[in-house]
C-alpha cells in the first residue's frame, strides 16, 4: 500500500513540477488595436482546403494588424446547426467585438446571435441576407471569384488550344469537365465565368458538368471526375473542397485547374493553375471598421484589386507555353473593367443572347425572381448582393445531373 | 482464505487472476471511479506531451469550458439531455438483446418529420396545436422507422443489427434529398433556420432559459423509463425475453408482441429525441442533425448497464469530456479530433475495468507477512453477504462495444 502510495505522490509531484514551466508567450500586440478582440468560427477544420483558406487569412490579418494570438479564436468542426449559434455566443462571452463565419450553412445562427447581441459585429462569408434582413451589426462578404475563375479559364483554353494544335485532339474534342457542389448559382456563377474564361481563346470549347451534392465528398469528387474524364473530358476543373477531383486527374494524366489553392505538390504533372478567395483583406477591412467605429459595409465584393482574389503560381509543366503572359494579361483588362466576365454578347441561352434577366437576389422559399440585372450589356454580378446570383445555364454546357 | 493458506506458497507464478463471483456494489463504484482517475491522469499525460500544458491547466481548461459561463453550462445540459434521450430510447431494446443501432436514424426522420411539419403547416395552425402535431409526427416516424425492422426480426428472425443499421443510411438520404428539395436560396442544400420570424413550431422557453424545457422533459423520460424498466410487467417481460425466448414463450409471453412493442417505444422516444433537437434547438435540419449521438447513445447505454439513472450519469460525463476537450483546441489551435480522443481515453479506461470488476488479481504470497497478505485478500471473500450486482449477467459481456448478436441469440434458439 506505501508503495502505491509513494508511486501515486511521485507521479503527482512530477506533474506538478512539469506544471511549472514556461507561460504562453507575450500578450502584448499592437497599442492600436488592444481593445480588439476577433473571433472565427469554421465549419471543418485545418484538413478541409476551403476551411484552411480562411484560417490562414485569419491569422494572417491578425498578424498584419498585430493583433496577438491570445485575442484571435478560431473555432473549428462547428456544423451548420444550433452548434453555430452556441459558437457564436460562446465567442461574445470571451469577449469578442467581431466574429465571423466560414460556411453557407451558418448564416442564420449567425442572424440568430446578431439580433441578441447588438454591440458585436458578426461578419458571414457567402451568405446572401445581409441585405434583406437589415441588421446593424450583420454583413456578407464574398469576393468576385468569377474574375478569378475567368482567369484559370483562359489557362484552361490555352491549354486545350495547344491540345488541339498539336494534333492530340480535333478542335470539337475540347470538352471541360467540371465537378460541382450544388446546383446553387454560386457553383453555377463560377463554372461559366470558367467556361468563358476558355472559350474567349478556344471558340470551340464545350462542357461537361457532374455534381456531388456535397461540398466535401472526398470519394463522389473523385468518381465524378474519373466519369467526365470517361466521356472524353480532356480537362478537368472543380468546385467543391476536397482533393478527390485532383489527384484522380493525377492518376489519369488529364490537366487540372484547381481551386482554393494550388495543389502542385499532389499534382505535379497535371495541375495548371488555382484560383481562390483571400479573405485577408476582408479581414482587414472589418477589423478596421470596429477599431475606428465606422460601419461595416452590409455586402463587401473584393476583386482582383483589392487582392482578394488570386491566382496561384502556374506550373509550366503541365500548363501550355505562354499562358502567365496572356492570363497576367486578362488579370490586368479585369482589374481595368475592360472585361466583362457575363458580356451578354459572348454567351447565348437556347441560342439566343440574353437582353433581360430576373435574379432571385433576395432570397426567399418561392425563389421569387426579384431583380433586373442584365443592363449595358452585361450581368452584373455580385452588385446586389456579395454572393453570386447568376444561375443562368447557357448554351455550351451540358449538365449531366441535375439532382443536386 | 483458509484454501490458500493450505497451499504451498513455493511453486506459485508472480500473480495470477481469479474470477471475482460478485464485488459489492460500492466496490465496483470505486473501481469505476478509480478508472476515471486513471482516465484523466492519462488524458493529462497525454495533454502534458501533445499540448505541453500541466495536469492542472488542463483539468482547470476542461471545467471551464464546461462550466465556465453560463452559456456553457446551458449548452453541457442541453447535450447531455438529448443524448440521455437518445440512450433511453436504444435502452429497452438493449434488455431484449434487440441490437438496435439505428436509433441515429430513427432519431433524424423524426426530426425530419418535425421540419416537415414546421414548414407546411407552420402558419397554419396556431403554435400550441403546431407543437402538439409536430411531437406526434416525430414519435410515430421514429417508432415506425423502429417497427419495420421489429416486424422483419419477430416475423422472418432477420438480423436487427444489420437491418436498423441500414435503415440509418436511409433515413440520411431521405433527409438530404428534401434539405436539398426545400433549400433556400434554390440549390443551396440548405433550409436555414425555419419561422425564424414567426417562431412556429419553435419550443416555448421557461423564462429566459431555451433549453431548460428541453432538459426538463429528459428527466422526467429517465424517471418513466427507470419505472419502466424496473418496476412494471412490460419491464420484465423485456428482460425475460432478453434472457431466453424460449423461456419466455414457455411462461406464455407472446414475444413477438413484445418484440414489437418494446422496439415502438425504442423508436418513439428516438422521435422524441428528434422532435427536441428541431423544435428545442436547431429549428432546422441537415443531414447531420444527429451527430452521431445515435451511435453515441449505445455506447451510454452499454456503460450504465442499462440502468437509466446511471445513464444520465455516463451522458454528462461524455457531453462534459467533448466539450471542454473541445476548449482546449480552440485555445491551442489543435485539430478538433482531439476532444474525441481525450473521451476515447476515458471511456476505454471505464470499459477496461469491468476487468477489475470480474477479476481479482492474486499476487504470489510473502510468507513475512502473512497479516498483510490477508488484509489484501479480503475483498473476495467478504462480498459473500453482499447483494448480487443489478444486472450480473450481462457483465461478461460489457467489453463489447458493439455486440455479436448471432452468436448469443441463435444458440439459444
Amino acid at each position: 500500500m506505501k508503495k502505491i502510495l509513494a508511486m501515486l505522490l511521485t507521479v503527482i509531484m512530477i506533474l506538478s513540477l512539469a506544471g511549472c514551466g514556461g507561460k504562453d508567450g507575450n500578450d502584448e500586440g499592437s497599442e492600436e488595436y488592444k481593445n480588439i478582440k476577433v473571433g472565427l468560427i469554421c465549419l471543418h477544420n485545418e484538413q478541409s482546403t476551403y476551411d484552411l483558406n480562411f484560417i490562414n487569412a485569419m491569422k494572417d490579418a491578425c498578424k498584419q494588424l498585430g493583433i496577438p494570438e491570445s485575442r484571435m479564436i478560431i473555432v473549428t468542426g462547428i456544423d451548420e446547426s444550433n452548434a453555430c449559434y452556441e459558437a457564436a455566443k460562446d465567442l461574445v462571452d470571451r469577449g469578442c467585438n467581431i466574429i465571423f463565419a466560414d460556411s453557407f450553412g451558418h448564416e442564420d445562427f449567425m442572424i440568430q446571435a446578431a439580433k441578441e447581441f447588438p454591440k458585436v459585429q458578426f461578419c458571414h462569408a457567402t451568405g446572401t441576407k445581409a441585405h434583406t434582413e437589415k441588421i446593424a451589426n450583420y454583413h456578407n462578404a464574398f469576393a468576385s471569384i468569377y474574375e478569378g475563375r475567368y482567369a484559370a479559364g483562359v489557362a484552361a483554353g490555352l491549354k486545350l488550344n495547344d491540345m488541339i494544335s498539336s494534333g492530340k485532339i480535333t478542335a470539337d474534342k475540347a470538352v471541360i469537365g467540371y465537378v460541382g457542389a450544388y446546383t446553387y448559382a454560386e457553383v453555377i456563377s463560377g463554372l461559366t465565368s470558367f467556361y468563358l474564361g476558355a472559350k474567349s481563346v478556344c471558340p470551340s470549347v464545350t462542357m461537361k458538368v457532374q455534381y456531388t451534392g456535397s461540398w466535401y465528398d472526398e470519394t463522389a469528387e473523385k468518381e465524378a471526375a474519373e466519369k467526365l474524364i470517361n466521356a472524353g473530358c480532356v480537362l478537368i476543373s472543380q468546385h467543391a473542397d476536397s482533393m478527390g477531383a485532383p489527384t484522380a486527374c493525377e492518376k489519369a494524366g488529364v490537366p487540372n485547374v484547381s481551386y482554393n489553392g494550388s495543389t502542385v505538390n499532389a499534382c505535379p504533372n497535371t495541375f495548371i493553375v488555382s484560383s481562390r478567395i483571400n479573405w485577408a483583406p476582408y479581414y482587414i477591412y472589418a477589423i478596421n471598421c470596429v477599431k475606428d467605429g465606422t460601419a461595416i459595409a452590409a455586402d463587401w465584393t473584393g476583386g482582383f484589386a483589392e487582392g482578394s482574389v488570386e491566382l496561384s503560381a502556374i506550373n509550366d509543366k503541365a500548363a501550355a507555353a505562354g499562358t502567365k503572359e496572356k492570363v497576367d494579361a486578362v488579370v490586368a483588362d479585369l482589374k481595368a473593367g475592360k472585361i466583362k466576365v457575363f458580356s451578354t454578347s459572348t454567351f447565348t441561352v437556347d441560342g439566343k443572347a440574353l437582353t433581360s434577366y430576373m435574379a432571385d437576389v433576395d432570397s426567399d422559399e418561392a425563389y421569387t425572381p426579384d431583380t433586373e440585372v442584365i443592363k449595358d450589356g452585361y450581368f452584373h454580378e455580385s452588385e446586389y448582393r456579395s454572393a453570386p446570383a447568376f444561375d443562368i445555364r447557357i448554351d455550351g454546357i451540358e449538365f449531366l445531373n441535375a439532382a443536386y | 482464505m483458509t484454501e490458500t493458506k493450505n497451499h504451498k506458497p513455493i511453486r506459485e507464478p508472480l500473480f495470477h487472476l481469479a474470477k471475482r463471483d460478485n464485488l459489492p456494489r460500492h466496490k465496483a463504484l470505486l473501481i469505476r471511479l478509480a478508472a476515471i482517475l486513471v482516465g484523466m491522469l492519462i488524458v493529462c499525460l497525454f495533454g502534458l506531451l501533445i499540448v505541453g500544458w500541466d495536469p492542472f491547466r488542463i483539468i482547470s481548461t476542461i471545467f471551464d469550458g464546461t462550466f465556465g459561463t453560463p452559456n456553457r453550462r446551458w449548452d453541457l445540459f442541453e447535450k447531455t439531455a438529448i443524448l440521455l434521450c437518445i440512450s433511453l430510447a436504444v435502452t429497452p431494446a438493449f434488455r431484449m438483446r434487440f441490437w438496435n443501432i439505428g436509433a441515429e436514424g430513427q432519431t433524424l426522420i423524426a426530426c425530419l418529420a418535425s421540419v416537415t411539419c414546421m414548414l407546411k403547416i407552420g402558419d397554419k395552425v396556431p403554435n400550441p396545436v403546431l407543437l402538439l402535431i409536430m411531437v406526434t409526427a416525430s414519435i410515430i416516424a421514429g417508432a415506425v422507422w423502429a417497427i419495420i425492422p421489429a416486424v422483419f426480426k419477430a416475423f422472418w428472425n432477420t438480423n436487427e443489427t444489420l437491418f436498423t443499421l441500414m435503415m440509418n443510411y436511409i433515413a440520411t438520404q431521405i433527409t438530404a434529398y428534401y434539405v436539398y428539395i426545400w433549400s433556400v436560396p434554390k440549390g443551396s442544400g440548405h433550409i436555414g433556420i425555419i419561422n425564424a420570424n414567426t417562431k412556429a413550431g419553435w419550443l416555448v422557453s421557461i423564462g429566459d432559459y431555451p433549453y431548460l424545457l428541453n432538459i426538463l422533459i429528459v428527466i422526467v423520460m429517465t424517471i418513466v423509463s427507470y419505472i419502466y424498466l424496473n418496476h412494471c410487467k412490460h419491464g420484465y417481460e423485456i428482460s425475460v425475453v432478453g434472457e431466453s425466448e424460449k423461456t419466455a414463450r414457455y411462461i406464455g409471453i407472446n414475444v413477438k408482441v413484445v418484440i414489437l412493442r418494446t422496439m415502438a417505444i425504442s423508436g418513439a422516444i428516438c422521435g422524441l429525441a428528434g422532435f427536441l433537437i428541431v423544435a428545442g434547438a436547431d429549428h432546422t435540419i441537415i443531414a447531420g442533425s444527429v451527430g452521431g449521438q445515435g451511435f453515441t447513445a449505445i455506447m451510454v447505454s452499454w456503460l450504465a448497464k442499462f440502468n437509466p439513472i446511471a445513464m444520465a450519469f455516463f451522458a454528462f460525463l461524455i457531453a462534459f469530456l467533448g466539450k471542454g476537450a473541445k476548449e482546449i483546441t480552440t485555445l491551442t489551435g489543435l485539430d478538433s479530433s482531439f476532444a474525441d480522443i481525450v473521451t476515447g481515453f476515458v471511456i476505454f479506461c471505464i470499459i477496461g475495468c469491468e476487468f477489475f470488476i470480474n477479476f481479482t488479481i492474486k499476487f504470489r504470497k510473502k510468507e513475512a507477512l502473512p497479516g498483510a497478505e490477508a488484509a489484501k485478500a479480503e475483498p473476495v471473500s467478504e462480498n459473500t453477504e453482499e447483494q448480487k450486482d443489478a444486472v450480473p449477467e450481462t457483465e461478461e459481456k460489457n467489453e463489447e462495444a458493439i455486440p455479436d448478436n448471432d452468436g448469443k441469440e441463435g444458440s439459444e434458439q
